[in-house]
């Protein structure tokens, strides 16, 4: 009996449930902290599909990085101690349309995507061939180098953003 | 007849308890859960039962440093002190503070020792005893240890307490800013030897990576003090300007958890440190003997271990704005430059020199690196000098 798909299928079940509550609850701290779990939940996801690169990747980022400054952020707009505030403003339907919209094209897209059986057995290192894939420029060097230049672009963005203009000295 | 190997002691036990499972009928899949559930016990129960020894030493070192005698009354030489402090945490007082936020008031400071804990999954002690050797090992070391700075954020939150709030947000601009070189830094060995598996890094360390890598060292170990949050780097918790940061709330045996994962978290950097930079469990005669490995690794452990104390003890706490600059204006510049010139040294040097002609030209490089940004630095200061002499002087004559 193999233990994977009863465990695949226990995560996903959680994941999912964060996900909801990240969504319903009306305090945002927990909100942002059940997101922590929804990211948690797809990490081991990543693990059980031995994708171990990907898997401490989100960890890093996405927990370690992105949920920490919701968090931060979050902590320093309102006083969410003691202020609930309402769940929805004017633009609920809009919202509404735009998520359904997503939804149906996402999973158009997942219809029609032939999912090729995995090879079987020992993969062997994949960060090794990872690491080989995204520099090769047979496979994806080239949307590798743009999103590397796209991140030093964000990067000199955010520092000239951040830089104190002449006028304020 | 094969030879008897002490090293293989541990491995035997493990199989030995397989093969119980294994009589009284368990399907093959469970017994591994199982071995692999005890294995984890003992290892995370080794990590957490450290700090006993670790806190008698650690007060005993400092109160060397400081011309005192340190805890001497409980045991010989003081050794059942932390039995004591234990007892006391334990049946003092439990009190959850009014409008806290109940459940992650309490999931913080277990969510602090898990995530040091975890690191213990991936360290080698010895060839044949490593947790699990997964292929990422660097990586997954660093991002189980991201969580922990998410359970110092909830721990000081959920208190409802402003002066715990501050410590939190101290805790986001230095952990988070603090990862940043730590990173890097643990790229440089990992590109040495090619791998992020620990037990790589540790084979292919004929010489030591401290000789080819001293600043990637000196990097690492400034960020995870950093990271640990002890002093000079203890801002998470300054007594004198924010009472105790986050933990302010904490009683009793919470508070002795948070302090349990601050102890762990110093020897398991330490461990960390020995692995990648001082060769982990290499030594003479470890190829006949593999537990020997074990006895090394614990040795350069302590050793790095009382670096860390020595640093501890003999530095002031710094402010927040040096923190943030020698992170951001040092650290992180110096880390990057480490790794980009590793990066073409190592290309360089041809590939038939051997394992030490390799260091010897790394260590080379490093030495200049060291030399430019020291005078980088001598530079830097003489201006910053002569700003201030000038405010001095026209403040002087304004007055």
């Amino acid at each position: 009996m193999n233990a994977t798909p009863i465990i695949f299928l226990v995560v996903a079940a959680l994941t999912l449930v964060a996900a909801f509550l990240v969504v319903t609850v009306r305090n945002l701290i927990h909100a942002a902290l059940w997101l922590v779990a929804t990211l948690f939940g797809v990490a081991v996801i990543f693990v059980l599909l031995d994708a171990g690169f990907m898997a401490t990747v989100q960890l890093v980022l996405y927990i370690g990085a992105i949920a920490i400054l919701i968090v931060f952020a979050v902590m320093l707009t309102r006083r969410v101690m003691q202020d609930v505030g309402p769940q929805r403003n004017s633009n609920w339907w809009l919202g509404a349309i735009v998520a359904a919209v997503f939804f149906v094209a996402i999973s158009s897209l997942l219809w029609r995507t032939g999912w090729p059986a995995l090879p079987g057995g020992d993969v062997g290192d994949t960060v090794l061939a990872l690491g080989r894939s995204l520099v090769n420029p047979d496979q994806y060097v080239i949307p590798f180098e743009v999103a590397s230049v796209l991140l030093i672009i964000a990067l000199i963005g955010s520092i000239a953003v951040a830089l104190p203009g002449k006028q304020s000295e | 007849m094969p030879e008897m190997n002490i090293g293989d002691f541990l491995v035997y036990l493990y199989d030995l308890l397989g093969w119980l499972l294994g009589v009284i009928g368990l399907h093959s899949s469970a017994v591994s859960l199982l071995q692999k559930l005890v294995a984890g016990f003992v290892l995370a129960n080794f990590a957490m039962l450290t700090p006993i020894f670790t806190i008698w030493l650690e007060r005993k070192v400092a109160a060397r440093f400081q011309d005192r005698l340190g805890p001497n009354r409980v045991g010989p030489f003081g050794l059942f002190q932390s039995f004591a402090d234990i007892v006391k945490l334990v049946i003092k007082e439990d009190i959850t503070p009014v409008g806290a936020d109940k459940v992650i008031f309490n999931i913080g400071p277990v969510l602090a020792v898990m995530s040091v804990v975890g690191i213990w999954a991936v360290i080698p002690f010895a060839s044949t005893m490593v947790g699990t050797d997964i292929n990422v090992g660097i990586l997954y070391s660093v991002a189980v240890g991201a969580i922990g700075t998410l359970a110092i954020m909830m721990g000081g939150w959920a208190s409802n307490n402003k002066y715990a709030l501050l410590g939190a947000f101290r805790t986001v601009s230095q952990l988070v800013s603090y990862e940043v070189p730590m990173i890097v830094a643990l790229l440089v060995p990992t590109l040495l030897a090619g791998s992020m598996r620990m037990n790589d890094i540790v084979a292919e360390q004929q010489v030591w990576f401290i000789v080819a890598a001293p600043l990637a060292m000196m990097v690492f170990l400034v960020s995870s003090i950093a990271e640990v949050g002890r002093a000079p780097f203890d801002l998470l918790e300054a007594e004198s300007e924010i009472v105790a940061g986050f933990h302010v709330e904490y009683t009793g045996m919470k508070f002795g958890v948070w302090m349990l994962a601050e102890f762990v978290h110093a020897f398991t950097i330490s461990a960390l440190a020995a692995v990648v930079f001082l060769g982990g469990w290499r030594g003479p005669l470890v190829d006949q003997y593999p537990l020997l490995g074990a006895i090394y690794f614990l040795t350069k452990t302590y050793v790095v271990y009382m670096v860390l104390l020595w640093i501890r003890v003999t530095l002031p706490r710094v402010r927040i704005d040096h923190m943030n600059a020698l992170n951001w204006k040092f650290l992180v510049p110096l880390s990057l430059a480490v790794l980009v010139v590793t990066a073409l040294v190592g290309k360089a040097v041809p590939a038939d020199v051997s394992a030490g002609g390799r260091a010897l030209v790394l260590f080379l490089s490093n030495v200049a690196l060291a030399v430019v940004s020291i005078s980088l630095l001598a530079g830097f200061s003489r201006k910053l000098q002569a700003v201030e002499q000038v405010s001095i002087d026209s403040s002087g004559a304004g007055g």
